[in-house]
């Protein structure tokens, strides 16, 4: 379900500060970049509000954020619905003991580690990340949330690409999106 | 200046909240890990809180965050004080037009980019990570706003390691941080 169907009136606000970038990072892909966004103090506090309307209330305990975008979003949304963040990150730079998931990019795959010990079983979290694309991140930091016993309740994405169906490819988990790009 | 000496009670718990790991990432080393801050609700608002009550008022349009950590830390402050986040990233990262800067590290060097655009001359800017360590990465960032005519009123951190003089290397600068890593 995204909330570009349901009209919200500060959607269209926050669409038009997402800025297309052509041919990056290679030929062929229109990046979408929310950087400007971030830019516009009003867009980017109606962004996080969306969320945290649909969010609050719901006895959700984890905001997971996947390094390094979801790490600008899931801060402001888990801090105002009283959540602990937990950053799902790229090997290597947690400290300390971590699990590990490894999932498939186009060409090679790669990993999403997250902290032992920073969620425990029976906790309600979300997984927010900038954009779903072909979903394999979020898949993976399910995954992570799901192998140490949490339920995972949504994953929240302000952007998503349909044609790379990635919503598809989240076991079932439903999606929440603001923006989608055709 | 710190909040050494007990100043704010909010502090206390701050500090208690962050983990050491040793010999992370190589022997030696005792890394400050703030991930398990960022798991207690009460004292991430603080934190967060600590940081807005000294900013907010002061005319501050920009709020720069050094990627990774500084992104978990400098939007939440951003937002409640009204101000712009700028992303300060590795190289690579940044679609469109970026400006670079080189920077020093303890074996080699290391660039940071910032967008062309992202802020104007006579803005008033904040810096925000996590620790400040030698300083180096801080210096790229204040020279990054510096090269567009930006004002950088203040580097603010959760952690300083006050040993390894990096506030020393801000020059006139000044510095703000929460806890002594010492």
């Amino acid at each position: 379900m995204s909330a570009y169907r349901d009209e919200d009136p500060r959607i269209q606000g926050i669409k038009t500060k997402i800025r297309v970038v052509p041919n990056f990072p290679k030929p062929g892909i229109m990046f979408q970049d929310i950087t400007t966004l971030l830019l516009d103090p009003k867009a980017f506090k109606d962004t996080i509000d969306l969320f945290v309307e649909r969010y609050k209330g719901k006895n959700i305990s984890v905001v997971a954020g996947i390094e390094a975008r979801g790490f600008i979003f899931g801060p402001p949304i888990a801090l105002a619905i009283g959540a602990k963040f937990v950053p799902l990150r790229k090997p290597r730079k947690l400290p300390g003991e971590v699990i590990s998931e490894e999932y498939i990019l186009e060409y090679g795959r790669d990993c999403l580690e997250m902290h032992v010990g920073a969620v425990e079983p029976g906790e309600r979290a979300l997984v927010v990340d900038d954009l779903i694309a072909t979903g394999g991140t979020l898949c993976a930091a399910m995954n992570l949330l799901e192998r140490v016993g949490a339920e995972v309740i949504e994953c929240a994405c302000l952007i998503e690409l349909p044609e790379l169906q990635g919503r598809g490819r989240l076991n079932g988990k439903p999606l929440y999106v603001l923006v989608e790009y055709q | 200046m710190a909040g050494k000496d007990g100043q704010d009670p909010r502090i206390q718990k701050i500090s208690s909240a962050i983990r050491v790991i040793p010999d992370f990432p190589k022997p030696g080393i005792m890394f400050q890990d703030i991930t398990t801050l960022l798991l207690d609700t009460k004292a991430f608002r603080d934190t967060i809180d600590l940081f807005v009550e000294r900013y907010k008022d002061k005319n501050i349009s920009v709020v720069a965050g050094i990627e990774a950590r500084g992104f978990i830390f400098g939007p939440p402050i951003a937002l409640a004080i009204g101000a712009k986040f700028v992303p300060m990233r590795k190289p690579n990262k940044l679609p469109g037009e970026v400006i670079s800067e080189e920077y020093s590290l303890e074996y080699g060097t290391d660039k940071m980019e910032m967008h062309v655009g992202a802020v104007e001359a006579g803005e008033r800017a904040l810096i925000i990570d996590d620790l400040i360590a030698t300083g180096g990465t801080l210096c790229a960032a204040i020279r990054l706003l510096e090269r567009v005519g930006v004002h950088v009123v203040e580097c603010a951190c959760v952690i300083e390691l006050p040993e390894l003089k990096g506030r020393d290397r801000l020059g006139d600068k000044p510095l703000f941080v929460l806890v002594d890593g010492a």
